[in-house]
Formats: C-alpha cells, sequence, structure tokens
C-alpha cells in the first residue's frame, strides 16, 4: 500500500492546502496523473503521484491546510493482493493506534446515522472536530461536513503569501549567497536571422521562440560547465545536478513569479523544447502548473528583454547556484572587422554563487554561451 | 463569423484574467501591452486564432496587428482574401 503525501515545493514550504481532489476512492491512477490541487504559496498547484494503482481512501478534505509529509491518500499499488493489503492495513492501523478508534468511540448513534444518509466516508468522518461532550461528532458536526462537501470547489484564489515566499528565498540567497556577477554582450544576428527563416517556411503551430534557442544555448554550455547547474547546501557543499533542468523565471500577473522546470533542457528536438516553453507559459499564466515542475530547477533563466530592460542582474533562487539574465534584443551599432553595422545584440549576464565557482569560469561559461548562439544551426 | 469576439476569445483561453479588462481595452493602443502579454502568451493568442480562423499572421505582419482593432482588421482581410480566391477557383471549374 503506498501513500500519497503533502508535497514540499521548494525549502520554503512547510504546508500547503487541499483545494480539490481529482480522483475518488476505486479510481485507478496512473504514474504521473494528476489526482489533487493544492494551494501554497506558490499559487494553485496540481499535484501528480507517482505510484500507480487504485485509490482505496482520501484521508485529507478539501480546505484542509496540513504539513508536508502528511498522507493525503492511500492507494493499492499495482499487483497488490488483498493478503498484502490486509497485512498493510494492520501495519499502518499498529503505528497509529490513535486516529481510528478514537474517531469511532467519539460519534453519536445519530451522527453515525446521519453520515451514512450522506455518504460520507469513514476517514472523512475521522477527521471531524466534534463539537459534543469530550469532542465527540455530532449531527450537527455531520451536516456542516455534509455542506462543505457539496458546496463546489473553490475558484483557485489569489496566492496568498506569495510575496513573503519569495521575500524569505530572496532574503536567504542574499544573506548566505556571496553572488558575484557579470555581463557579456552577445551578437545576436545570425540566431536571428536563422529564427526568421526557419519560421518563415513553417507553420504557426512550429514557431519558435527566440527565448527556446536562448534556453537551449545556456543548457549546452551548462554541460561543459557543470559547476554552475546545481544545489548547494549547508553541510553538503555543491551537488552538481543528474541533468540539465533550466528553471525559467514567469511572472504571474496577480503578482510573483514562478520558476518551472525544463527537464533535461540541453537534449531533445528544439521543437520538443519550443513546446515545452509555450506549454509552460500558458500554465503559468493559466494557474495550472505541475508539483513536479516547482522544485526541479537546477539554474534559473529569467529574461526580462521584453519589457525594454537592457540587462538584469538575478538574485540565486536557493538552493542553486546561479541565474543567467536575457535583456532586450536591440538593434545596435555593432563593430564587425572594420565595419560598424546594425546588428541584434542582447545583454546575456550570469549572478553565481562563489562558494562553488569564480568569475573565470563563469566568463568561460558565458563566452560558451555566445559562441553556441552563433551557429543556430547546431542547436 | 464575428472575428472580433472570436479575436477576444482566444485573448481570454490564452489570459483568463484580463478578461475582466476588455471593456476598458482601447482598440488602437498596443494589445500587448495593456493585457502584459509576453511573447509565449502572444504567440499563443496567435496559434489559438489560426486554429479557430484559419488564418496565420507571419512573423513579419507582427507590426501590422500590434492593436486590437488592427489585429481584428488583419484576420478580417486574410479571411476576405482567401475566400475571394476561393470563389475565382470555383468560377474557373465551372
Amino acid at each position: 500500500m503506498a501513500e500519497f503525501t503533502m508535497p514540499s515545493l521548494g525549502a520554503d514550504m512547510d504546508a500547503g492546502t487541499l483545494v480539490e481532489w481529482l480522483v475518488a476512492p476505486g479510481d485507478t491512477v496512473e504514474r504521473g496523473q494528476i489526482v489533487a490541487v493544492v494551494e501554497t504559496q506558490k499559487g494553485a498547484i496540481d499535484v501528480e503521484i507517482f505510484e500507480a494503482g487504485v485509490i482505496l481512501e482520501l484521508l485529507t478534505q478539501v480546505g484542509e491546510r496540513v504539513p508536508v509529509g502528511t498522507t493525503l491518500a492511500l492507494v493499492r499499488g499495482v499487483g497488490e493482493t488483498d493478503d498484502m493489503l490486509r497485512e498493510a492495513w494492520a501495519e499502518r492501523r499498529s503505528a497509529a493506534p490513535k486516529r481510528e478508534p478514537r474517531a469511532r468511540a467519539n460519534i453519536s448513534p445519530r451522527a453515525r446515522k446521519l453520515a451514512a444518509e450522506f455518504g460520507l466516508d469513514p476517514a472523512a468522518i475521522a477527521q471531524l472536530r466534534g463539537s459534543g461532550a469530550d469532542g465527540a461528532i455530532t449531527g450537527e458536526d455531520i451536516h456542516a461536513a455534509a455542506l462543505r462537501r457539496a458546496q463546489p470547489a473553490p475558484p483557485k484564489p489569489a496566492p496568498a503569501g506569495m510575496r513573503e515566499a519569495i521575500g524569505a528565498a530572496m532574503a536567504r540567497s542574499k544573506r548566505e549567497i556571496p553572488h558575484y556577477y557579470l555581463a557579456h554582450a552577445v551578437d545576436l544576428e545570425p540566431a536571428m536571422t536563422w529564427l526568421e527563416a526557419r519560421n518563415a517556411e513553417r507553420s504557426i503551430t512550429e514557431r519558435l521562440l527566440p527565448i527556446t534557442l536562448l534556453i537551449r544555448a545556456v543548457a549546452r554550455a551548462l554541460v561543459d560547465h557543470p559547476e554552475f547547474s546545481g544545489t548547494w547546501r549547508e553541510g553538503d557543499g555543491f551537488v552538481p545536478s543528474d541533468g540539465v533542468h533550466v528553471g525559467l523565471a514567469v511572472a504571474l500577473r496577480g503578482g510573483g513569479l514562478v520558476n518551472p522546470a525544463i527537464r533535461d533542457a540541453d537534449r531533445g528536438p528544439l521543437d520538443a523544447l519550443n513546446q515545452t516553453v509555450l506549454e509552460l507559459g500558458r500554465r503559468a499564466r493559466t494557474g495550472s502548473l505541475r508539483a513536479s515542475e516547482l522544485d526541479a530547477a537546477t539554474i534559473t533563466v529569467t529574461s526580462l528583454g521584453e519589457l525594454g530592460v537592457d540587462a538584469v542582474f538575478g538574485v540565486i533562487v536557493p538552493p542553486q547556484v546561479a541565474i543567467v539574465g536575457f535583456g532586450a534584443i536591440r538593434r545596435r551599432a555593432w563593430v564587425v572587422g572594420e565595419t560598424v553595422l546594425p546588428r541584434r545584440v542582447i545583454e546575456l549576464t550570469l549572478s553565481a554563487d562563489h562558494r562553488v565557482s569564480d568569475g573565470h569560469a563563469g566568463a568561460r561559461l558565458l563566452a560558451r554561451v555566445d559562441a553556441l548562439l552563433q551557429t543556430p544551426g547546431s542547436l | 463569423m464575428d472575428i472580433r469576439a472570436c479575436v477576444l476569445a482566444c485573448l481570454a483561453e490564452v489570459a483568463p484574467e484580463a478578461e475582466a479588462e476588455f471593456d476598458t481595452l482601447e482598440g488602437d493602443a498596443d494589445l500587448r501591452e495593456q493585457l502584459d502579454l509576453d511573447s509565449m502568451d502572444f504567440l499563443n493568442v496567435l496559434i489559438a486564432i489560426a486554429r479557430e480562423t484559419g488564418v496565420e499572421v507571419p512573423e513579419r505582419d507582427y507590426a501590422l496587428v500590434r492593436s486590437l482593432d488592427a489585429l481584428v482588421a488583419y484576420v478580417e482581410q486574410c479571411r476576405a482574401a482567401l475566400s475571394s480566391v476561393e470563389q475565382r477557383r470555383g468560377e474557373r471549374r465551372d
């Protein structure tokens, strides 16, 4: 028997509120299926399950706020026999003896009858806080619970507390991470010319965004410079990541920002990466990001150029060790050989953790990104 | 087909929270600026418009569709051109 638990979506999250169940007991679930919506400081997040099987019981009610790690639902694993299940149940009971007997003992006969009429499941009843003598669950409590259940799930609320969460993470970053900053202007004319020619020949659904090319170049450069992709934690020091998972900083229109991860951004067809970028942009805007996307990034890329910013010197998102920034793509007077030519130029920046790397290594990383962008066809 | 309503529906699909601002949208002002659409949002809007109307706005014409009025006019003109081409083809067959 597997447990589906409240996930942690970053070091700054300690609890979450269940907003909606997308499954019911008896439903078959697949690995990676979205089964619940949880409200966190990062907004409403779709949470996937990582165990295939059948939902046995939902332990947390809609509206309940529970700490990270709390079991939200029990799942019967694929191939689990009745005997194995009974054993797992028995083990679970003996491990947590308090919850069920107390709930059973502390409910009035009338309330029990009402609960059966309303079809409330025992787990939901066990979660109720009784208002009767000695905390006994009364008929009124059951009525109230049934009423709560009958109400439609509330609309995804504004990300309350997101400002605080960002503040806490950024304050920690500035307090603990010795940042150093580099800037490097890149001639983007070859990349933009290549992109435009390619897009002119293809349908709109295959149109490549400049940001896709920039993310790919950064991801490819990181393969040769692993000291910028990973985590730094007190005690462990720097641990390089298994793959290059680029977090793309996306501003939420209600305020705040998220950096959902693009896994293995250095690999696969450029078109697939472009689709992922478009999809992330769409879901970030409509508020349907997934839990697994929010704590997977091993480096962040931020682009503020569209608003006319020349360069962005980012604050590293702990426990990451670097953030790459892109400013506006501008036509500038650029010296090519002995001539000054109008070229589209972008300001590429790096903020990196001095505990892990030095400016020399950072300069090499940026030079590599620049070189890769000069041969866009190879990306 | 009411192209304006169709374009607004595509905008609402990509930026649902901006729907409340549609009433106060200035038809001749920069659309992306007013609704805070980034390049990802804007491409998603154009993909939705292409799906609904069959009109694809090429990158070189981005400068022609900066405002809501301009975007609607562009899609209407393309559809009119497309249908007249089809009509002529039909006549030739007759």
